[in-house]
């Protein structure tokens, strides 16, 4: 059976803890979390990962400069982000899309959306 | 030279050559008559070849007439099948969007109910419940109110996209908070999308905090997040319904919690100044 590895960027625990719920659904998903974009980065140089959900609004590193920080890194360039922001303002989904998010998804986050991105994105076909 | 024939001879010859004659003329009428008789055996024969090559076809096609009959309802029976099998299908398909649904809505509510309880701290329960209310509800304006009993007014407590402080106390019984206060049942703005507040403590949502039929404060919702398209679903009550009683049970025991703490606090006191300790 197929890994995943999945990346949880989110400051608040319920909704980390939600999207995590929500990802282990995909059959060989293996779920690591992290509370800002500091932590990510830590966690992103320790394990190969094949998404990334990110919060924009999070403290010590938001979701928008840990994005432009894995697009810069030859190393993690590739791994597909989606970005999820509470504010349904097309800004940041603007903003997101410039620094090369591959899916926003705004807040309340809707389980069914959050799975299709991530299957569409990894291409696993359940 | 030949002798001349006589009369006699050529009269016994003549006669001769007629009974030759004759017996032509009888064996070509017999002829006649066969052929007569064959004429009328081959058209007899043609008649009953063509009798016996009707009843052949008719047979042969009265048993094809059969086959295709069959054919038919059998296909017939196959598209009855298919229409039956693709109502099937569909049903399977929405019965599986619907289990797919109550899946995520139990996810949210076991996330909700399990951050809830993760704490007996009162502020990160209140924490929690903002949390949930902005990403799981979709509110960007809310209050949590708490009830004092003593003064039976309604005091908030944490506030998102307001000013705390400024959110007036509501007396029990007082506009729509205080009557859901009263009541301890929850008030659903009906027209969510054309929600145009009279006064400012107007909610959209006010859902009572409740232990059992104790009031202990409430959620007033005063409007929703732009993508949550103005209205509220399914899960939405749900999870008000949830929060009712779980939040009520966080905030109460918290709150229970930081009392007995004080108390054991102060009684820990008392004993370590009984014992020395303390001097």
């Amino acid at each position: 059976m197929a890994e995943y590895n999945f990346l949880v960027v989110e400051d608040s625990p319920t909704m980390r803890q939600l999207i995590s719920f929500s990802l282990k659904r995909i059959r060989g998903a293996k779920i690591s979390e992290a509370g800002n974009g500091v932590e990510a980065l830590k966690k992103l140089s320790e394990t190969k990962f094949h998404l990334v959900v990110a919060d924009i609004n999070m403290p010590l590193m938001d979701g928008l400069k840990l994005l432009s920080i894995i697009r810069k890194d030859p190393n993690h360039a590739q791994i597909p982000v989606i970005i999820v922001s509470t504010e349904g303002a097309d800004a940041d989904k603007e903003k997101g899309f410039q620094l090369g998010a591959n899916a926003y998804l705004p807040k309340p986050i809707q389980t069914n959306e959050l799975l299709k991105a991530v299957k569409e994105l990894v291409k696993i076909e359940e | 030279m030949e002798k001349p024939e006589s009369s006699a001879d050529l009269f016994k010859k003549t006669r001769e050559f007629l009974d030759i004659f004759r017996k032509g003329e009888e064996f070509t009428q017999e002829l006649l008559k066969e052929n007569e008789r064959l004429r009328y055996k081959t058209v007899q024969l043609e008649e009953e070849t063509r009798t016996i090559k009707k009843g052949t076809e008719g047979s042969h096609i009265s048993e094809l007439r059969e086959a295709l009959k069959q054919v038919e309802q059998e296909k017939e029976a196959l598209l009855n099948r298919f229409k039956e099998v693709e109502a099937e299908n569909k049903d399977f398909a929405t019965k599986y969007i619907e289990v797919e649904e109550e899946n995520n809505n139990l996810a949210n509510l076991y996330v909700a109910s399990y951050q809830l309880h993760s704490t007996l701290d009162f502020n990160e329960v209140l924490r929690i419940l903002q949390e949930i209310v902005i990403n799981l509800v979709g509110s960007d304006r809310f209050a949590i109110m708490v009830l004092d009993e003593v003064t039976n007014e309604l005091t908030s407590v944490a506030a998102e996209g307001m000013d705390e402080k400024r959110i007036k106390k509501v007396k029990v019984g007082e506009g729509v908070i205080g009557d859901v206060a009263r009541t301890g049942e929850s008030y659903f703005e009906p027209d969510v999308e054309g929600f145009k507040p009279a006064h400012e403590m107007d909610p959209l949502v006010c859902i009572p905090l409740k232990i059992k039929d104790r009031i202990i404060g409430v959620l007033a919702i005063f409007s929703l997040l732009e993508q949550k398209s103005k209205k509220l679903s399914r899960v939405d009550y749900e999870l008000f319904s949830m929060l009712a009683g779980h939040a009520a049970t966080a905030i109460f025991s918290s709150k229970l919690y930081s009392v007995s703490e004080r108390k054991l606090s102060t009684i820990q006191g008392f004993i370590d100044l009984l014992s020395g300790k303390g001097l």
